[in-house]
């Protein structure tokens, strides 16, 4: 048997090398993780598209969740640049992932304001709007700060500017500060996809 | 002649053992700044105590965390939060359910500000510093973990 004496701890080895591969830890996220993951607060806006819009819409999908307003001059455009730039990156896996805009400035960006302007990222945004008690609500629900900052030809606005990671069971996985690139993006939606 | 003999043998001993003490510092120095540093964790943990709402409620001014948060690349670069209390948290940059964590990589060494709510200024830092390189640096960042051990 000599076959054997020379298989046995060749096989043995590749068992190990298998059970270590088995046993490693699953590759991280590029945001910050919540663990263990909650259901992520359910909502009831005005979508940009002129419906209601809920989280439980986008169930099955991913959703990019990302909280501005339209006459905001830096943070905003480009976080909304970055989600487009991702999800042009993930080409047919695009059609899993949603792209909602909530604004913190609904005297300014009414639903036909918000499509307009999301529509000049990605026509596949939707923007989401409501009365300020209930988009102060959402906001509670996340853990979103918003407030006015008076400026002299009006105001802007203050707040979160972090990107909200939902996976396709509604449960609240993630926070992408702001700052990281669009392959940051594709790299932790590629992780919620595949499961 | 004799001890002599003996002295010598006593020298010669002496300078054997004094190389043998130098070489095993040498080679202590140079695995020191040579050897990666390879952290049990490059978690750098804060976390909300149980009851930290009742006594703030009660009047108690309790600070958790830092306004700024000093982290090292490939040592401790993961901030990892924690709420132990019984109610939801504003901690940091994120609201965190009771018993819930929130554990956040940082890949780039720079300055991160977050909007807070818990800090009176409003925001809060995370100071990002570029890990130690190989050698001097690596050796000075040892002698300063010793000295903080030590101390």
């Amino acid at each position: 048997m000599p076959f054997l004496r020379v298989a046995s701890p060749l096989l043995a080895l590749l068992l190990g090398i298998a059970a270590a591969v088995a046993a490693a830890p699953a590759p991280g996220f590029k945001a910050g993780v919540f663990e263990p993951p909650r259901q992520a607060p359910e909502f009831a806006l005005r979508g940009s598209d002129g419906s209601e819009l809920t989280l439980a819409r986008y169930r099955g999908k991913v959703v990019l969740m990302s909280f501005g307003f339209t006459h905001c001059a830096a943070v905003c455009p480009v976080t909304l640049a970055t989600l487009a730039q991702a999800r042009g990156a993930l080409g047919p896996a695009a059609d899993g992932v949603q792209v909602v805009f909530v604004t913190v400035d609904p005297e300014r960006d009414p639903a036909p304001r918000l499509k307009a302007y999301l529509a000049a990222f990605d026509a596949g945004f939707v923007g989401a709007t409501g009365t300020p008690e209930a988009l102060a609500a959402m906001r509670k629900g996340y853990g979103v700060v918003a407030s006015k900052v008076p400026m002299t030809d009006g105001y802007a606005m203050d707040h979160t500017s972090s990107v909200f990671l939902i996976d396709r069971e509604g449960k609240l996985r993630a926070l992408m500060p702001y700052g990281h690139d669009a392959k940051d993006f594709v790299h932790d939606v590629k992780l919620l996809l595949a499961k | 002649m004799r001890s002599g003999g003996v002295r010598a043998r006593w020298r010669a001993f002496a300078a054997a053992a004094a190389l043998l003490a130098a070489s095993v510092v040498l080679i202590a120095l140079a695995w020191a700044a040579l050897a990666p540093i390879e952290p049990a964790s490059r978690d750098e943990l804060f976390e909300i105590p149980r009851g930290t709402w009742a006594r703030r409620m009660a009047g108690d001014k309790v600070e958790v965390l830092p306004d700024t948060i000093r982290l090292t690349l490939g040592i401790n670069d993961v901030l990892l939060l924690r709420n132990l209390d019984d109610v939801p948290q504003v901690f940091g940059p994120v609201l965190i359910m009771p018993g819930q964590s929130f554990r956040l990589p940082f890949e780039v060494a720079s300055t991160y500000s977050f909007a807070c709510t818990a800090h009176a200024k409003g925001a809060m830092n995370v100071v990002v510093d570029p890990g130690p390189a190989s050698g001097w640096p690596t050796l000075r960042w040892r002698a300063r973990q010793w000295l903080r051990r030590s101390s």
